[in-house]
Order: structure tokens, then C-alpha cells, then sequence
């Protein structure tokens, strides 16, 4: 077992863990943030999508122990405090940008990072920045709505939360 | 009653109304309850050994060591389970001689299909179980794999299963002479002016749903509470009890937040089944969740179909005759629906047109492939895609523009009602309409004159455009029709309202939704019907102890069954507060006017003193109960159970442009028109949102997906690196529009939207991909159409070469690559 500080959505947390044990595993099974979940064996989905220090990852893709000193950002602590939505889940409610919701936090998640690099992107440019992440439901149509009006809701506020 | 003026006028306030989601507030904010996220104390975790081959006999299993294994509670297999576990149900026997070889969720002494369970381990933790799955060894003896239909049915063939005589499980029937809808195929075969026969290969896809399946079983005394990832609570409550011999009053299934389905969590799954049964032996909750390669390798596949279609027609276009013949691999087992899943498309072979004769005769074949079942659209689908292809095939034989022929043979608006060729009643629709619109939305005039001006200059990028003009039947089902067609069960739908002390009202729906938005499409309805407050209607579902009746969801019935059991319901509601109201008003029940959530006494000014009573006034009144009518119950609540008289029949017209790249192969969708009809909206933001994921698993279907297995039986696309859902960037944005031509056969006019997109996509991407290719003697192309077999065909298209079958993508292998080569009409690539 090897010891892992991490910080998520805020709160710190000290534990003992198998050195092989996944991110999300870990997330999901150790700390109960059961908001990120787990669509595929292979990174192809990007359903478990978080940010560790600022950066979108995919957390089946990375070990545990690979986070360890970091900072994570889940779906769940996506909102302000107060219970405001952050402006990008606030446009995929507002733009019907999910149905079943499964793939939702791993694609708010990686929108929000995309939003990061490229404040306004096109069309063509949402639509190959979140090609790592799968979506059943929607055909994406609604999704790259959404994140046009992230983006231009974000740049309306002064940039990013 | 002549006295009773005009009844009071519908309000629609909500009605039609773009509302945004009430779901998705936890959803956006990970507060969700996916079955994967249960826990529960004492729980243990299961996981479960599937089977490396296609075919064998199993000759032992020593999970000796297993058992040994740190953390590891127990080891089951097909054995110690043999005489409790029973089969896998099949509700749906086609046939009085459907062969149903039986379906163990624990294979006891021969596995069927690669991925098939083996044994389960029970232990403290996921990763401990998983640890200890390498210990058990199980010794098989190879039996040959049967992987071509066709083959799989000729004499001689290996048998799937050695308790059947043949691999043939059903032949199933229709002929419109002998059924008396129609004239006798045979006349308009034996002389036709024009024909055209196809054999159209419907490929093997996955569903695969989001969300990987998940089950969580906690035993009670003797019964069982259940969460699963699965579609159908009621179904599964039901089919657990009679599987399991578990008391049906002592099962509660529940389905928390389920991520999606499109037909994948129809079926009662053998996961289901184990981890009740390991639950119930060890007398503690159980978690089964699946891998994504587990899923994609055993839960039920869809489509994987052979079409042989014929079409007669006169010189003049005018179609005479189809005939159809199927081969439906059901793969290695029968699941819930599975034989019966052609037969749904059986009826929408003959479409929009007004066919005088038509035959569908479909025979159901056991492989050692993965069970198939439901997968969107589930029948219709295939069917669409069978006639769209024929009618542009037909076009090109008699010289005529696609569309005109289209137009020559479908049902006019005016001659709505019309009974098919098979008896349906199609209650309502307007082709022309949908169609003129789309027509000018794609600017389709303009395309023709950019195609022909690209094929003059032989652009290396030659445009395509396709049509696919369809209709569907939707709202499953009418119970007299399933009877009729031997499934077992009913396809009423059930619905309650409960009007609270303080005015608001709970709605409890058997409807089981997964995605799409019942929640917020039923408040809209309700809020319409008792007059109050969109956010005073909560909306409850998914849970067998609070929604006690229920048929769940799939084919489209959620709002065209659902729905009006609702509206019924409503009314009772209404029918009783006018009671009350009447009471206390100290008026006649025929003197009020219910509007806008009040009654109000007619011909008394508005606003008046005790001259109108609000639904919330009446509520709290009825809870008081200290005034009520002599021998009235205190209660508003009511509820219904709505059968339909018939399905609905959305229509649409769809229309695809193409580029293709006749030096790579590439294909790219520049344009995407459809103009659906799915007749009264409640919600157009949610209808949109349905079509656009419709087309997008369509579109997959054409141009991304396929189950392939090796000529072991091995599945090779089982994970999503080889199974190919389309990414955000290889989809195109769709303008997705309406016509509204309301169903008569229901009280809303509405007709049902989940499958539309699906249905009519698939045949308008492939024919807008021959249309760019008929002048390289291309006449179909095998889908999916990946780059390689389009460059396969632009080469080889005039010379009949053997195309896909040399390909490692070819369905089925290389027997079922092409047709008959003698054929010239027959060729596939």
C-alpha cells in the first residue's frame, strides 16, 4: 500500500492505497464521489473525466497514486458553494445537452477544460475537442450548443471559474 | 344535454412548451444513484467467468483454489445452481413450434457463445473477486463454432444446442391473400412488368448504453429487493417471480437513475438472475456491475439480419408486390423479446405505399454468437431500410427519380385512415407535407444540379443524396394485437395521480424512463390537465413498491401509452373535484366550467363571491373532508389503465447529402434534412433531443458499427476501441424540423418520437452513398460503409469482383460477404 494526499472538491484527504488502484477507483470506492463514473475498460468514453490541477484527465487512465499532491476537481464540486452552477452545466441544462446523464460529468468536465485552451472555439474545433468523450444519447448536437454558450457566457463574466 | 354549452376549453399552457429538464439537476451535478453506486452493509461483490469459447463442452470447473483465494466468499457455477436457477425467460414465442432450447444464466454443461458465465465469485471486494477469477480452471472440449445463418440451417450443420434437431428455431409467416388484407403474393410474382430482388445484409450491432448494466440484490425474509440498471422493473419483478419461484408479493425491483438503453436493458438478464441467486444463497446484498467488454461481448446484440427483397411493379411505376424473406440470428439464445423483434418490422415492410400483395416469411437461427434482441427501432428499422434501399433500386430500373416513384406509390393525405396491405389502420399522416419541406429545406433542386455538374467534370469528390420517406408503429402495443401475435403479456400502460392535501400532485407512472425526460413531459401534461403549477407535479416512477402496475419502456409507448393513461387518470381527478366543487359551490356539475385549474359556476360574473374554486381549494377540501357530498370517498387520486386501440404511425421524410471521396473511400455527411411528424408536441426541446440521438445511432449503423466475430466465434470489436460509436466529430449538425398532423387514435395527438431517428436514417445515408456511386456500377454497399469497402466499391464496381468478402469486416465471414454472383442485381459489397 503506498500513502496518497490529494485534495478533492475542496477537501483534503490522506490515504493508504494499492499501488495499481485506478483514480476513478479510488474516487469512487475509497472517497464515495460517486458522481464520476465509469463507462469503459480502455479510456475510449471519457465518462470518469476530472481535473487534476487544472487539467482534464481521464481518471481510469491514471493510478492513483499518480495523483498524489494533487488537486481534483469532480462533477461535484463543478458548482460555486452557494449551489450557483458553474456556467457549463448551467448551458447543458439550459441547452438539453444531456438525456440519461451518464456521460454528463465527464463531459462537463472536459468542455470545461476545452473552454480553458480555447475560450471560443468553433464548431469544428468543440466538436474534435470532445472526441474523447462518448455520448449515446444526444448525437452532440445539443452538447456543442451548450458549450457555445459556455463559451460565450464565460467570456461575458470575464473567463473562467 | 342540450342544455350544456361547448365543453370548456383545453388550456395548453404547457403543452407544446420547450420546458427545460426537471432531471437534470442531479445529473449535472453528480448527485446521481446509478445501481453502480449502491452500497449497502455486508454487501459482497461479484464477478463472473465467462467463457473463452464459442462453442464447447464444459468438462469440469475446480474452483478449488479460487476459494482460497484472500477475500473470497464463495464460488459458484452452472452446477451448484441447476436446479434453482431455471432459464433465462423468453416472452415471446413466435410459433405454437418455436424451438426455445433453454437459456441457463450459469452455463451447466456447455457454453453457447464466447462471453457466456461460467462461474461467479462472491467476495468482500470488486477487485478480490475479479483477483480470484484467474484461480478457477475450467476445462472445455471444443464443439464447432456456427457462425453463418445459412449455413447453420442446411443439413449437416453442427447443432448450437443438442437438445434441438435443427438450428432453425421458427419460420414465421405472412401472406397478404391468405390473410385476407390483400391479394396473393404469388399473382404479382408470377407476372410482373418490372422486378427487382435484393439480398440486403442488416450487420450485428451492439446497443451499447452508457452506462455499463449493474444489479444490486438485498434479501429479505424470502423475498428480494432489487436495484437494476434495467428498463423494465415491472417485467423483471414479474419474470423473477416465475423464474425463481420467488413469491412475485416478496420481489421490489427498482430502477434508480438508469444511463440509457435504446432496447439494451429490455431484456431479464442472466447478471440478474446470478447475482438473486448468489444474494439469496449467501443471505447477504450482492453487486454485480459489468466491464465494458463484458458488456459488449454479452449482453444482447441487435438488427443482424439477411433481406431478400423482391419488388414487382408495372412499367408505369406503379409498385404490385414485396417479398420478403429473412434470416434473424438470435444468436446462441432466445432473451425476452428476441424472436419476436423481425417480427415488429414484418408489418412496416409495405411503408407508405399502397402494395396490393405482400408476403414476409422470416426464420429465427441459433449461432454461437451473442443473443440478440431489441436494439432501437427493433424490427422497424430493418424494415425501412429493406424498402428504402428496394424503392431506389426500382427507380433505377425503371428510369424514374427516386422521389417521383416515392410519390407515385404512398398514401395521400387524403386517404388517411388506410388499411395496409398487412391490416394496419395507419389513423393519420401527410407525406407530401413532410416531404415538400424537407425537400426545401436541403435545397434539393439545387443539390441534383451540383451532383450532375460534379459527375460531368469527374470530380474525384462525387456528391450523393439520399431519401428515406417512412413511417413506423410506435406506442407498443395494443394487448389484443400482441395476443394475436402469441407474446405473453399485455401492452396496456398504468398511471395514477394523487392530489396532496396542499394542492400539489404526485403522478405514478409504470413507464420506466432512461434518458428521456418523462419526468419533465408528464408534469407538462398534468399541469395542463388539473390546472396547476408545472413545479407542483412530481412525477414518480421506477420503483415496483410505489409504481405497483407497470409495462415499462420500449417502443416508443411512454407517451402514446403512457401518456393517456395519465390523461385518463386526470379526468377521473377532474370528474371527482367537479363533484366537490359542485357541493360546495352549491351548483349543478353540468353549471361549471373547469379552466385554468378553477371551476367556476357559469354565467356568474367572475370573481364573484363562492362563484369558483380553485383544484388546490377542492384538494384541501377533500383532505378536510368536513363537507363533502353525501357518500363521495374523501379522496381525489384515481387512477387508469390505458390500452391502446392501435399503434401510432410517425412519418417523416429524411434526406441526406453525401460527399464522397472516390480516391480514399472517405465519406462525409455535408447535409442532414429530416422533417419528422410525430403528430401533437408536449415538448419540442425533448422531441429534438430524441431525433438528433436517433440519427446519430442510424447514421452509426450506415457508416460506424458492427459486431464482427472471427471464424472462431470470437468477438473482435469488444471493446470501444473496436467497436465504433461515432464521436462528436464524426457527426455532422442536423436540421431536424416538424409537420403536425395530430394521431386520432389518442386524446393528445401524439404518435412517439424515440425511434424515429434511428428508423429512418439508415436507409438515407446508403442511399445517398450509391446514389454518388451508381455511375462506378455501384448498386449497394455492405454497411458499415467504412472507407475501405466504399474505395472497394468505387474500384470494383462495374466488374462484380468479390468486394467486402476478402475483407476482415465482412458480416459473418466470408459466406455471407456477397449474394449469389449470378445476380447481377444481387451483388453486395
Amino acid at each position: 500500500m503506498t500513502r496518497i494526499n490529494v485534495n478533492v472538491d475542496g477537501i483534503s484527504y490522506t490515504d493508504e492505497v494499492e499501488p495499481r488502484t485506478l483514480l476513478v477507483h479510488y474516487l469512487r470506492e475509497q472517497l464515495g464521489k460517486i458522481g464520476t463514473v465509469v463507462g469503459c475498460d480502455t479510456s475510449n468514453c471519457g465518462a470518469c473525466t476530472v481535473a487534476l490541477d487544472g487539467q482534464s484527465v481521464k481518471s481510469c487512465t491514471l493510478l492513483a497514486v499518480q495523483a498524489d499532491g494533487g488537486d481534483i476537481t469532480t462533477v461535484e464540486g463543478l458548482a460555486a458553494e452557494d449551489g450557483t452552477l458553474h456556467p457549463v452545466q448551467q448551458a447543458f441544462h439550459d441547452h438539453h445537452a444531456l438525456q440519461c446523464g451518464f456521460c454528463t460529468p465527464g463531459m462537463m468536465m472536459a468542455v470545461r477544460d476545452l473552454l480553458q485552451d480555447n475560450p471560443d472555439p468553433s464548431e469544428a474545433e468543440i466538436r474534435e475537442g470532445i472526441e474523447g468523450n462518448l455520448c449515446r444519447c444526444t448525437g452532440y448536437q445539443n452538447i456543442v450548443r451548450a458549450v457555445q454558450a459556455a463559451a460565450a457566457n464565460l467570456s461575458s463574466t470575464g473567463g473562467q471559474s | 344535454m342540450t342544455a350544456v354549452a361547448d365543453p370548456p376549453a383545453e388550456t395548453t399552457a404547457e403543452i407544446g412548451k420547450s420546458r427545460l429538464r426537471k432531471e437534470d439537476q442531479h445529473l449535472i451535478t453528480g448527485r446521481t444513484t446509478w445501481t453502480d453506486n449502491m452500497s449497502l452493509p455486508g454487501m459482497v461483490h461479484l464477478a463472473i467467468l465467462r467463457s473463452p469459447m464459442a462453442h464447447a463442452t464444459i468438462t469440469s470447473i475446480d474452483t478449488s483454489e479460487a476459494k482460497k483465494r484472500p477475500g473470497v466468499i464463495a464460488v459458484f457455477t452452472g452446477q451448484d445452481f441447476a436446479e434453482t436457477q431455471g432459464n433465462v425467460p423468453c416472452a415471446w414465442p413466435v410459433t405454437p413450434d418455436m424451438v426455445n432450447p433453454g437459456a441457463p444464466s450459469l452455463a451447466v454443461t456447455q457454453v453457447n457463445h464466447v462471453g457466456e458465465a461460467v462461474a461467479v465469485i462472491a467476495a468482500r471486494d470488486k477487485v478480490s473477486a475479479q483477483d480470484a477469477l484467474e484461480a478457477i480452471d475450467v476445462e472445455y472440449e471444443p464443439l464447432p463454432a456456427v457462425l453463418d445463418m445459412e449455413a447453420a440451417i442446411a443439413d449437416g450443420s453442427p447443432l448450437v444446442h443438442p437438445n434441438t434437431t435443427s438450428n432453425r428455431s421458427y419460420t414465421w409467416a405472412f401472406e397478404s391473400g391468405a390473410a385476407g388484407t390483400g391479394a396473393p403474393i404469388d399473382d404479382a410474382i408470377a407476372s410482373p412488368e418490372v422486378t427487382v430482388t435484393r439480398r440486403f445484409i442488416q450487420q450485428r450491432l451492439i446497443p451499447a448504453f452508457m452506462e455499463p448494466r449493474s444489479t444490486v440484490v438485498q434479501p429479505i425474509g424470502e423475498g428480494v429487493t432489487v436495484w437494476s440498471a434495467t428498463q423494465i422493473p415491472h417485467i423483471l419483478r414479474t419474470m423473477l417471480a416465475l423464474t425463481l419461484g420467488i413469491p412475485e408479493q416478496k420481489v421490489r425491483v427498482i430502477a434508480p437513475d438508469v444511463g440509457g438503453g435504446f432496447g439494451g436493458k429490455i431484456p431479464v438478464t442472466p447478471e440478474e438472475i446470478i447475482t438473486t441467486l448468489v444474494a439469496r444463497r449467501l443471505g447477504k446484498p450482492a453487486k454485480y456491475t459489468e466491464s465494458r467488454s463484458e458488456s459488449l461481448m454479452s449482453a444482447h446484440h441487435g438488427r443482424d439480419q439477411i433481406q431478400d427483397v423482391t419488388i414487382t411493379a408495372k412499367r408505369d411505376g406503379t409498385v404490385t408486390g414485396l417479398d420478403v424473406h429473412l434470416f434473424a440470428d438470435m444468436g446462441a439464445y432466445l432473451r425476452l423479446v428476441g424472436p419476436g423483434v423481425p417480427l415488429l418490422g414484418a408489418f412496416m415492410f409495405p411503408a407508405i405505399y399502397k402494395f396490393p400483395a405482400y408476403r414476409f416469411v422470416c426464420e429465427g437461427i441459433f449461432t454461437t454468437k451473442t443473443p440478440t434482441d431489441a436494439y432501437r427501432g427493433a424490427g422497424r428499422p430493418e424494415a425501412t431500410f429493406g424498402i428504402e434501399r428496394i424503392m431506389d433500386e426500382l427507380a433505377v430500373e425503371l428510369g424514374r427519380d427516386p422521389m417521383e416513384l416515392r410519390r407515385q406509390n404512398w398514401i395521400t393525405h387524403e386517404e388517411f385512415p388506410f388499411t395496409t396491405v398487412c391490416g394496419l389502420t395507419y389513423d393519420s399522416g401527410n407525406y407530401e407535407a413532410a416531404t415538400a419541406k424537407a425537400l426545401e429545406l436541403i435545397g434539393w433542386d439545387e443539390l441534383r444540379r451540383e451532383q450532375a455538374e460534379r459527375r460531368e467534370r469527374k470530380d474525384p469528390v462525387q456528391l450523393g443524396l439520399g431519401i428515406s420517406t417512412f413511417t413506423e408503429m410506435c406506442g407498443l402495443a395494443p394487448s389484443r394485437v400482441l395476443g394475436s401475435l402469441d407474446y405473453v403479456a399485455g401492452g396496456w400502460e398504468n398511471a395514477s395521480v394523487r392530489v396532496l392535501a396542499t394542492g400539489k400532485v404526485e403522478v405514478v407512472v409504470g413507464t420506466s424512463p432512461h434518458g428521456q425526460g418523462h419526468e419533465t413531459a408528464f408534469s407538462q401534461i398534468v399541469a395542463d390537465k388539473l390546472g396547476v403549477a408545472f413545479d407542483d407535479v412530481e412525477v414518480i416512477h421506477g420503483d415496483t413498491q410505489s409504481s405497483v402496475k407497470g409495462m415499462d419502456s420500449y417502443g416508443s409507448r411512454s407517451l402514446v401509452v403512457g401518456g393517456i393513461a395519465i390523461v385518463q387518470a386526470t379526468d377521473k381527478v377532474v370528474a371527482k373535484a367537479r363533484r366537490v366543487a359542485a357541493h360546495l359551490l352549491e351548483a349543478n356539475e353540468d353549471d361549471l366550467d373547469f379552466e385554468a385549474g378553477s371551476f367556476t359556476v357559469r354565467g356568474v360574473p367572475g370573481g364573484s363571491a363562492g362563484s369558483s374554486m380553485s383544484m388546490g381549494e377542492i384538494a384541501f377540501a377533500t383532505f378536510t373532508a368536513h363537507n363533502l357530498p353525501d357518500g363521495m370517498e374523501p379522496s381525489l387520486d384515481s387512477d387508469a389503465t390505458f390500452d391502446p386501440e392501435n399503434f401510432s404511425f410517425p412519418h417523416g421524410t429524411h434526406l441526406c447529402a453525401i460527399d464522397v471521396d472516390t480516391e480514399t473511400g472517405r465519406s462525409t455527411i455535408r447535409k442532414y434534412v429530416c422533417v419528422d411528424d410525430v403528430g401533437t408536441p408536449i415538448n419540442p426541446l425533448i422531441i429534438e433531443g430524441q431525433v438528433h440521438g436517433g440519427l446519430a445511432q442510424g447514421i452509426a449503423q450506415a457508416l460506424y458499427e458492427e459486431a464482427v466475430f472471427d471464424d472462431a466465434g470470437n468477438l473482435t470489436t469488444g471493446t470501444f476501441v473496436d467497436y465504433t460509436v461515432p464521436s462528436a466529430s464524426d457527426l455532422p449538425s442536423f436540421t431536424t424540423e416538424r409537420t403536425e398532423t395530430p394521431a386520432t387514435s389518442n386524446p393528445l395527438g401524439v404518435k412517439g418520437v424515440g425511434e424515429a431517428g434511428t428508423i429512418a436514417s439508415t436507409p438515407a445515408v446508403v442511399n445517398a452513398l450509391v446514389d454518388a456511386l451508381r455511375p462506378f456500377g455501384v448498386n449497394d454497399i455492405q454497411m458499415p460503409a467504412t472507407p475501405e469497402r466504399v474505395w472497394r466499391a468505387v474500384h470494383s464496381g462495374a466488374e462484380k469482383s468479390d468486394r467486402a468478402e476478402g475483407g476482415t469486416t465482412a458480416y459473418g465471414g466470408a459466406s455471407t460477404g456477397t449474394s449469389d454472383g449470378s445476380d447481377a442485381k444481387g451483388e453486395q459489397l
